[in-house]
């Protein structure tokens, strides 16, 4: 396994920009907890048009990323954020 | 007994005498059924992200309440009756944190320094769409996908 993922890593064709691969911001340890209230950080992960932004372009996990929407839904029913900006 | 977060969002004509007034009347709910209020909030006079019932500004307050259920749907029935509420959320948490909430640790925050967010993701990809846009069916206007951003880099999925 350990062997076949260096042969993958070197091959040219595999990844031709040394882009890394990001890793989910809300796990780990000092990750910050998903919290409806905390609108400055859920903004991040909204787009300009208020829609909440995909988790394969922002990196977060799936376990996240449903808590996620969770918590940015909660936040605008309280009108802490939009449900639509036009 | 279960530990709940209560925000309720209050119409921004009345005083925040009267929003206290109100807080009371909830602790007091709360109290009457052997419950108990651990920590109040207020979280001031903000701008709504959209308008309800035509204001665009309200009272926001934060309790966390150690009380059973019973309690909580009193409390519920009595903000659906009260015109000053225009809002209301309660959600159900494991433990309840005694720090203020992120909305109040900001406020401190921001008020020593002023410190401009970065736009974040969705960069303005602006007016993706309208190639073509309609040759035989003039009606339907072309769509608008300019709100997603790129798709970036594929994830590295790995070995398969």
């Amino acid at each position: 396994m350990a062997q076949l993922k260096i042969n993958m890593a070197n091959l040219p064709s595999r990844r031709p920009f040394g882009r890394r691969r990001k890793v989910c911001p809300f796990s780990g340890a000092n990750a910050p907890p998903l919290d409806y209230k905390d609108v400055k950080l859920l903004q991040r992960y909204v787009s300009e048009k208020g829609k909440i932004v995909p988790a394969r372009i922002t990196a977060v996990s799936a376990k996240k990323q449903r808590l996620l929407g969770q918590a940015i839904k909660r936040a605008r029913q309280l009108a802490l954020l939009p449900y639509v900006v036009k | 007994m279960a530990f709940y977060e209560h925000v309720v969002v209050t119409r921004p004509d009345i005083s925040p005498q009267q929003v206290d007034a109100l807080v009371e009347d909830i602790t007091k709910i709360v109290t009457e059924r052997k419950g108990k209020v651990s920590k109040t909030e207020y979280w001031g006079l903000r701008n709504l992200a959209y308008p309800i019932k035509k204001s665009r500004k309200a009272h926001y307050s934060l309790l966390n309440i150690d009380a059973p259920g019973d309690a909580i749907h009193e409390l519920e029935r009595r903000h659906r009756i009260n015109e000053d509420v225009l809002r209301f959320l309660t959600v159900k948490v494991d433990k309840l944190s005694e720090e203020p909430s992120p909305v109040i640790a900001r406020k401190d925050r921001d008020d020593r320094k002023r410190r401009d967010d970065d736009g974040g993701f969705g960069g303005g990809f602006g007016g993706g769409g309208g190639f073509g846009g309609g040759r035989d069916r003039g009606d339907r206007p072309p769509r608008d996908f300019g709100d997603r951003p790129p798709r970036g880099p594929r994830p590295d999925r790995g070995d398969r």
